[in-house]
């Protein structure tokens, strides 16, 4: 954009221009015009405003005129349209354009000039003129209006000249007022309607102008910028364009500078003028009616258009018409077939090149139709026909491939390498099984089978051969060549080839006869001579070798019959037959002059050419030899004259300068002596060809010939011919080295051909790597090895029925001699009859046999996938053969194989040879040369960052990798630190000593290497089961990742149907599932575990401490004794007031502990809700890591005993100062894992309590629950209620799905999951069981696992037939539940009880294993993992629920509507009650046990567990002093003594009855000191439970000053290694 | 901070989650979480919000949240670079809250500002049927965290439908990135270094 002033340069220079034009034309109004003029000369802004204010009148009229029509909303625009409407031509769009555009087009005319944008030249003086136009009829306008009401319009636009908008506003408002103000007015205005329009434009415009300047839109300018219809330009061009291109020619030329405008507008002007003088009429003649004055202004603007435009008709140009004009112009090739002979010169018959014997390589197919086109397209060119060749098709490239990449190569392989590319050598790893098998092998239907066809068997010679034989062979064998060659015929092709290279040496001869032959042509003839003697050399000697051949077939046969005769017997049918073909004299003996002549003239030509050769060598030699002589003369002429000078002063000097040595003068050349030449050649066809005349001798081998009978042969031969036919053979086929199959065998024949005629197919499982065929040949029974043949591994394409059979030579080198006819083998042998000229054969023949393989039903070939690597045998055949094929075996090497090609002219056409040429293709092809090396991927060291050594090296990098591994120790890892440094050395440590563990065994922990031996299985069989977890982590299902909702089936449809009926406020609320919590978004401290102790039962109650053994002591009931009468009370004993007990619970759990308040009595009631938070290990709250969460939640339930503790007597008055202690009572341990799969536990729990409790008895107020006693009696022991949940309730982890295999029957396991599938359905909480997962993750059906089991003999010895002690014997074990039940009930089953295994739910633990046993008429449970047992109405039984029942025979589930045993029947032979797996319509099918016959208990070593308690011992008391760390620990030897000698009797008593019995003694003994200790039965598996279990009885918590600790262990071993270990653990606290 | 050797690098992100456009849904709000390495910690900010419900403007087919994003990581490792996971909820038909659409994107490393449009999906049912069903009881599928669609493990089983899309704008800003070996910025970006830094 120009700058404003230019604009305004500009803007008066059109202004004055227009004067100019104005004044010229106007005499009438010049007085007026310019007065108006120079006053917007003088300053423009006035002026301008002047105009707008002026404006006002005109622009009211024209309003008032149109607003009839109009509405007011769209006033703006519609008044242009106004403006538009009447032309209705191309020129609407003047105003249009002029307005948006406006500074452009008033600054544009220069700026825009030298742009040659089609548009703009053409629209400016559209603009222009129109804008002249205009000001031409608002200058009128405004001359009009000032006629009228001048001085008052002066007035106005003086009063208010200030501000532009203002004016613009007052128009606006004035605007309003006018619409129906005076209608009167337009009658007078309305003449010159347009034209004012226009002024208006115009004065706006110049406003507007001045605005931009300014640069502000005026509100209409912008109003109209969005909401006018820009009409597209081009329709205002294009008639212009046409109607006046010379104007345009001058206005583009005027365009250019401003200066020429003048003339241009000038141009313009009159052109205006003639309008004018129109519009002016019309002007004038104010009374015109509206209408009229429009049309006369339409008229006026159309007559000014139509300078522009011519509308005419599309051109149309008549079909035809064009064609013939196209015809002119345009050449279309035909698409038909050009005829040969205008494709060659005239009269040239083409000439095949294949037809005379040469191999012509094979086109690329190009599309026939194509070809044509381009064959017509060239001969409508001038030389069209050079394109041809000789043979009236296209001369074209044999091969148009470019062998070589027209890529550039990435880098040069001559270079050195790129260090990254350089091969590094990987050893390779040979998989053991995966090469062997063909991959895919596993599923049934990729079978591959491998056909091997043994047709048959043919010696050509055989120890057995006769002499006779032996000709005869020969002569067959001759036979076969003579067959051969004559099938081949390689003579004829040459011969063929001869002719057809003479000719073609005759024919360019011809073509140039008289012109000097150029280079080219010279060069190929001399090439084409080389080859024609070639070709005849070698035809030569194929015709010598025909001839040799026909020679030596004739001579054998002769001797044949010659051996016939002399030995008066037959013993081949071999016939010959010579046929003699006569020929036509004349004809053969014109062919062979002909012949002759031709070879005679090509050897003359040939030595004419080499006797020219040499004596060319011979003159240039001669020559040099010439020159040396001249100059040998002229230095001895010097020489000469230069001893004559000097002979006088140096005689004695005769240096003889010699121009060097003295070449031999050559001798001339030989003139060849052409006549020799036809001898020779007459000579040598003599000698190897037919002679012209002879007929053609045809020779016919025929076994039509009599052999002579048995009866009439010779001894010799008789017994020859005995031992043949008792000679039978048969032909193994060995597969990979193995022997697969065998052909019968067969007796040989006096022809000696076997025929097998056999196939076997073989099924073939691993990769073929070698098929052998051995040749076995006995007599009887005894066959030998005869010969061993390999036949190549076919390669996938070779199928059966399309493969040829083959025929495999073989020979044996092994010596055989016969006394009879037979000529042996290896063994010199002579045809004569002195005996002379002896030769030696050896055992050879052919086997005819064919390998390949088989097709399927469905025509599938059964070969494996060619691309599989296969065993080396298989692949070198593959890449031998192209090599192979044409004998050049050993060329192994490429570039060799390239030379050899080369010199040995192989024809590139041939197609025998096109394997070959491939190949050299590819070595000789161009710049790519084929790297040494093979990569698979060729780009990753590229993209290694960092190499990998310094992969393994670095910690860091370690530390990332076993991360994401999910080694356990890394798994949680939070922020590797960035830097190596960081990472300090000790973080593997853990990781490597673990590793390092797993080969060594860490016999510290662990009593013995067998045990420890077991804890390390245990720990693998863990891992496993966690990597097996981990892995079935990464595996997601649909509702992993998409929580869906069911589909409602019908009944939970109507069920929630149901419910909207339902009461909002039940009397009897349910339990709202409380809502599930997903684990991902848990955090610490966001789960708490609650526990509500409710209350207590039973517990045991103090005993008051006497100097002397209390009498009543026996009748106090000791809670561990069985099926107790009734109790005396023993409340006398404690002083009035004290309660019998304060017991309080503590739970401890993850290292917090809390603890109830202190309750009274022996069956208190806390009801006391205790929150413990719970976190997570690393802070992981996936399900997986809280399902393996091992911290347990123990609930101790501990006696709070106060002891006075004042000193002093007299403070008793004011002082109360007590010490509290607490006396372990016993003990709950539910771990954390079960709680989060039952999600709450609620119930009644017995208190696991020591057998003896010393200081404590089993006390029972009698009365008070009189009615609740005699159920309650049926169970013995201390119990607690509790209720234990988790908050916020977490959703379990599903357990793993993974499909395990199975050795079971497909049937059986369809129809336990049937079963299981239908049980979960109708009882969802009853679990069900029928298959369970071993050790070795295979499913097996349950009830193999049920078999009678004998447990270890001694513990029968102990204790005969006694459950209870095998029960608790099993305890010791370790396994879980299952495990345990399943041996249990085993035991139990050996013992003749009738015993089943329990599968229900149980509380804690959930879904378990018990046992059920029926004696005595009634049901006993058993809880395999406590060794207690319940009766079937045992309230306190722990078992809630029972789903199956299980053993040996048989499962059954339970379909009673009760699950819990008090209220069920165990009859399981009612189908009605017990639904059986096994029924009458799926029979049991046998299944055999998996358990062993009888298990063997291994003798535990006594001397070891010894070793084992004192170590236990020694790190108790440890322990227990690092537990009281504040304090001293005194132990009280004279107690542990006797505690230890205690101990086995409880070992031996099960903890019973001895326990009264001792603490009498113990008593007796430490009658001073106050006792609390206890006995503690644990099983061994490791050392850490055991101090765990004593850590949390709190013994050790013992404050007072003078207590003393005793602490004894015992462990008891068992057969099998099972220990049983007790620990005894007691504080004496001195009573004064 | 000022050391010459850190240990850690940091990753200020702010920025905001623009706008969503979901043709067919209305009063939508969405959630947003970062989902990150195992070496990545937040320092500061939060890591996840929700957003109010907005509605679409008269005429206007987005829906502008403009809630804000602040949250500085610090890590040691660009493995597990940071991503936003949003996920946008909404009434349907009978004015069940129902998700709308699930999304990801990684943060930007580059510093500077930088505008994400995510390209938004929801998971399909399983059938017609349960998509009728899952239509009438306005229970749709949803991914049980929607933490999922930040990673590609599982995702293998899921059919999903794209629904819109929600622009977020981050302006990034990185520190000790480049002393730590890890140089995110392009050369030509990479701002003019007056001589006092060298």
């Amino acid at each position: 954009m120009s700058s404003p002033s230019n604009v305004r340069e500009k803007m008066r220079k059109k202004r004055r221009e227009l004067q100019e034009s104005l004044g010229r034309v106007r005499d009438d109004k010049q007085a007026l015009v310019p007065s108006d003029w120079d006053l917007s000369r003088d300053s423009e802004h006035t002026a301008v405003e002047e105009l707008a204010g002026g404006e006002e009148d005109p622009g009211e009229t024209l309003r008032r005129s149109v607003m009839a029509k109009r509405m007011k909303k769209k006033k703006k625009l519609l008044k242009e349209r106004t403006v538009e409407s009447p032309p209705d031509e191309e020129v609407t769009a003047v105003p249009e354009r002029d307005r948006p555009d406006d500074d452009e087009d008033d600054d544009g005319q220069p700026v825009r000039s030298p742009r040659d944008l089609p548009p703009r030249p053409v629209m400016r003086p559209g603009s222009s003129q129109s804008e002249a136009s205009m000001r031409q009829r608002m200058t009128e306008k405004l001359r009009a209006a000032k006629s009228k009401a001048a001085s008052l319009l002066e007035q106005e636009s003086i009063i208010e000249p200030a501000s532009r908008l203002q004016s613009l506003r007052d128009r606006e408002t004035l605007t309003r007022f006018d619409r129906d103000t005076d209608p009167d007015l337009r009658a007078d205005e309305d003449s010159s309607f347009t034209a004012r329009l226009k002024f208006r434009d115009v004065a706006r415009r110049a406003t507007k102008d001045i605005r931009t300047e300014a640069g502000l839109p005026t509100a209409e300018e912008a109003y109209n910028f969005f909401t006018f219809n820009f009409d597209p330009e081009p329709q205002q061009q294009r008639p212009r364009k046409k109607r006046r291109p010379g104007r345009r020619e001058t206005e583009e030329g005027g365009e250019g500078e401003s200066g020429e405008e003048d003339g241009e507008d000038e141009e313009e002007g009159e052109e205006e003028r003639e309008c004018e003088g129109e519009e002016e009429s019309e002007a004038r003649d104010e009374d015109a009616p509206l209408v009229r004055d429009e049309e006369e202004d339409l008229f006026i603007i159309d007559q000014s258009a139509q300078d522009f435009l011519e509308v005419r008709r599309a051109e149309y140009m008549d079909y035809s018409r064009r064609l013939q004009r196209e015809r002119e112009t345009l050449f279309v090739p035909s698409m038909r077939t050009v005829p040969a002979s205008s494709k060659l010169a005239e009269n040239v018959r083409p000439r095949y090149l294949e037809e005379e014997g040469l191999y012509v390589g094979e086109r690329p197919h190009v599309c026939l139709t194509n070809q044509n086109i381009l064959e017509n397209r060239i001969l409508k060119q001038g030389e069209g026909r050079k394109w041809f060749g000789d043979d009236g098709r296209i001369l074209a490239l044999p091969d148009p491939i470019k062998e070589s990449s027209s890529r550039p190569p990435l880098f040069h392989l001559e270079d050195e390498l790129d260090p990254a590319l350089q091969t590094a050598y990987r050893k390779a790893l040979k998989s053991k099984h995966v090469n062997l098998y063909i991959s895919g092998m596993g599923d049934p239907q990729s079978d591959y089978q491998l056909d091997v066809d043994v047709s048959g068997l043919i010696f050509s010679h055989h120890p057995l051969f006769s002499r006779e034989h032996v000709l005869a062979a020969r002569l067959a064998q001759l036979y076969d060549q003579h067959l051969t060659r004559q099938h081949k015929s390689i003579t004829r092709l040459l011969t063929d080839k001869l002719n057809g290279l003479r000719n073609t040496i005759h024919n360019m001869l011809e073509l140039h006869r008289g012109e000097a032959l150029s280079q080219v042509t010279q060069q190929r003839m001399a090439e084409y001579k080389q080859e024609v003697r070639h070709t005849r050399q070698l035809r030569d000697v194929e015709q010598e070798k025909d001839r040799a051949l026909l020679k030596s077939i004739i001579r054998v046969w002769k001797e044949l019959k010659a051996l016939r005769d002399f030995q008066r017997f037959t013993n081949t049918p071999f016939k010959l037959f010579v046929r003699r073909e006569k020929v036509e004299r004349e004809q053969d003996e014109q062919e062979y002059e002909n012949d002759i002549v031709a070879e005679v003239e090509e050897l003359q030509a040939e030595t004419e050419e080499d006797y020219q050769k040499k004596m060319s060598e011979y003159r240039r030699q001669h020559e040099q030899w010439k020159s040396w002589k001249r100059k040998q003369k002229v230095l001895k002429k010097k020489q000469k004259k230069k001893r004559q000078q000097e002979e006088e002063e140096e005689e004695d000097e005769e240096s003889e300068e010699e121009l060097g040595e003295e070449p031999e003068k050559p001798d001339p050349p030989e003139k060849p002596d052409m006549g020799s030449l036809e001898e020779q050649v007459r000579e040598k066809a003599a000698r190897i060809r037919r002679k012209p005349g002879e007929p053609v001798l045809i020779p016919e081998l025929t076994v039509s010939g009599p052999v002579t009978p048995n009866e009439q042969c010779p001894r010799a031969e008789f017994a020859r011919r005995e031992d043949v036919s008792k000679r039978a053979l048969f032909i193994k086929v060995l597969y990979n080295d193995k022997e697969v199959s065998r052909t019968d065998s067969r007796a040989l024949n006096m022809d000696f051909r076997v025929h097998f005629g056999q196939i076997f197919n073989l099924k073939i499982v691993n990769w073929p790597e070698s098929i052998k065929l051995q040749v076995f040949e006995g007599v009887g029974s005894s066959f030998t090895l005869l010969v061993e043949v390999c036949v190549p591994v076919p390669e996938s394409s070779v199928l059966t029925g399309s493969a040829a059979s083959e025929e495999m030579e073989f020979s044996s080198n092994q010596r055989v001699t016969f006394n009879h006819e037979g000529v042996g083998s290896g063994v010199p042998f002579s045809f004569e009859a002195d005996g002379t000229s002896t030769q030696t054969l050896l055992t050879s023949g052919k086997l005819s046999c064919c390998v390949s393989w088989a097709v399927g039903e469905d025509d599938v070939p059964l070969a494996p996938p060619s691309s599989q690597p296969a065993g080396g045998m298989y692949s070198g055949i593959g890449q031998m053969d192209a090599i192979a094929c044409i004998g050049a075996s050993s060329l192994n090497d490429r570039k060799k194989l390239g030379k050899w090609a080369a010199e040995s002219r192989l024809d590139p056409n041939d197609p025998n040879n096109t394997s070959i040429m491939q190949l050299l293709s590819v070595v000789s092809g161009g710049d790519v040369a084929v790297p040494e090396y093979f990569r698979l991927e060729q780009l990753q060291e590229e993209f290694n960052f960092v190499s990998d050594e310094e992969l393994q090296r670095s910690r860091r990098f370690r530390l990332l990798r076993l991360r994401s591994q999910e080694v356990a120790e890394f798994r949680h890892f939070k922020c590797v630190p960035s830097m190596e440094r960081e990472i300090s050395q000790n973080v593997f440590q853990d990781y490597e000593k673990r590793l390092k563990d797993g080969e060594i065994i860490d016999t510290k922990e662990h009593i013995d290497s067998h045990r420890a031996l077991v804890a390390k299985y245990l720990q693998k069989v863990r891992e496993s089961v966690i990597n097996r977890s981990l892995i079935a982590k990464h595996h997601f299902i649909l509702s992993d990742v998409v929580s869906e909702d069911e589909v409602p089936s019908i009944g939970v449809l109507g069920w929630n149907l149901f419910k909207l009926a339902e009461p909002k406020r039940p009397l009897k609320p349910h339990r709202k599932e409380r809502k599930k919590v997903t684990a991902q978004n848990l955090s610490d401290g966001d789960i708490r575990l609650l526990v509500n102790i409710i209350r207590g039962y039973d517990i045991p109650v103090r005993r008051h401490y006497a100097s002397k053994p209390p009498v009543s002591a026996k009748s106090g009931r000791s809670f561990t004794e069985p099926f107790t009468g009734p109790v005396s009370s023993q409340g006398s004993e404690w002083p009035f007031g004290q309660p019998l007990i304060r017991p309080f619970v503590e739970v401890s759990f993850q290292r917090s502990v809390l603890q109830t308040s202190t309750a009274e009595g022996p069956n208190p009631c806390w009801n006391e809700e205790i929150v413990l938070p719970f976190s997570a290990p690393n802070g992981d709250y996936s399900s997986t890591s809280l399902q393996s969460v091992r911290d347990e939640v123990f609930i101790n339930v501990f006696d709070e005993v106060l002891c006075d503790v004042v000193e002093d007597e007299r403070e008793r008055g004011n002082t109360i100062h007590t010490r509290i202690e607490r006396h372990w009572l016993g003990s709950i341990k539910i771990p954390f894992s079960t709680i989060y799969l039952q999600s709450r536990i609620d119930g009644t729990f017995k208190v696991s309590t020591p057998p003896v409790l010393l200081g404590y008895s089993k006390e029972r107020s009698l009365g008070s629950e009189g009615g609740y006693d005699t159920i309650r009696s049926l169970s013995e022991g201390t119990f607690l209620s509790l209720f234990i949940t988790i908050e916020p309730q977490l959703v379990p982890g599903d357990t793993i799905r993974e499909k395990f295999d199975s050795q079971e029957v497909e049937r059986l396991l369809i129809a336990s999951e049937v079963f299981e599938k239908e049980a979960s359905r109708h009882f969802p909480d009853r679990p069900c069981l029928s298959t369970v997962i071993d050790i070795n993750g295979k499913t097996v059906f349950a009830t193999r696992f049920i078999r009678p089991l004998n447990p270890p003999q001694e513990l029968l010895d102990a204790f005969p037939n006694s459950p209870q002690e095998t029960a608790q014997f099993l305890t010791l074990l370790a396994g879980d539940e299952e495990e345990h039940a399943v041996l249990l009930c085993n035991y139990f089953l050996s013992m003749g009880k009738r015993a089943w295994l329990i599968i229900g739910s149980a509380i804690p633990e959930g879904p378990t294993a018990y046992v059920l046993t029926y004696e005595q008429n009634r049901y006993l449970i058993w809880n395999p993992s406590t060794g207690q047992h319940y009766g079937q109405y045992d309230i306190f039984c722990p078992l809630q629920a029972i789903g199956c029942l299980i053993n040996s025979d048989n499962v059954w589930f339970n379909i009673q509507p009760y699950a819990a045993p008090v209220r069920m029947s165990f009859d399981v032979s009612k189908p009605k009650l017990w639904k059986p797996f096994f029924s009458r319509s799926f029979p049991d099918p046998g299944l055999s046990s998996v358990q062993p016959e009888a298990l063997v208990y291994r003798h535990t070593d006594k001397a070891a567990a010894v070793e084992l308690q004192d170590r236990i011992e020694k790190v108790l008391r440890e322990k227990i002093m690092d537990w009281r760390p504040r304090r001293p620990t005194r132990w009280n030897r004279y107690c542990i003594s006797t505690l230890r000698q205690f101990l086995p009797k409880l070992e031996l008593s099960g903890g019973r009855e001895v326990a009264e019995e001792h603490r009498l003694e113990l008593q007796s003994l430490l009658g001073e000191y106050r006792i609390s200790g206890f006995p503690l039965h644990l099983p061994f598996s490791e050392i850490r439970p055991i101090i765990e279990a004593v850590h949390s009885t709190g013994v050790h918590k013992a404050e007072a000053p003078n207590v003393e600790f005793a602490l004894a262990v015992h462990v008891h071993p068992y057969p099998g290694n099972m220990l049983s270990v007790w620990v005894y653990i007691a504080s004496l606290l001195s009573a004064h | 901070m000022t050391s010459n050797n850190p240990a850690v690098f940091l990753l200020m992100i702010n920025g905001q989650i623009e706008a969503a456009d979901f043709p067919e849904y209305d009063d939508l709000y969405c959630k947003y979480s970062f989902v990150y390495g195992h070496d990545w910690a937040p320092t500061s900010g939060l890591e996840e919000g929700i957003s109010q419900i907005t509605s679409k403007g008269r005429g206007s087919q987005s829906l502008v949240w403009n809630f804000p994003l602040d949250i500085t990581f610090k890590s040691t490792n660009p493995f597990g670079w940071p991503q936003i996971v949003v996920s946008v909820y909404g009434p349907d038909t009978f004015g069940n809250d129902i998700v709308r659409g699930y999304g990801a994107v990684h943060i930007p490393f580059t510093p500077g500002k930088h505008t994400r449009t995510i390209p938004m999906f929801v998971p399909e049912s399983t059938s017609r049927l349960q998509k009728l069903t899952s239509w009438l009881m306005g229970r749709r599928p949803e991914f049980t965290d929607p933490k999922v669609v930040a990673q590609g493990e599982g995702r293998e089983v899921t059919r999903v439908r794209s629904q819109g899309c929600v622009t977020l704008q981050f302006n990034i800003v990185t520190k000790d990135m480049k002393k730590l070996g890890y140089d995110t910025t392009s050369i030509e970006h990479s701002p003019e270094r007056t001589p006092q830094q060298l």
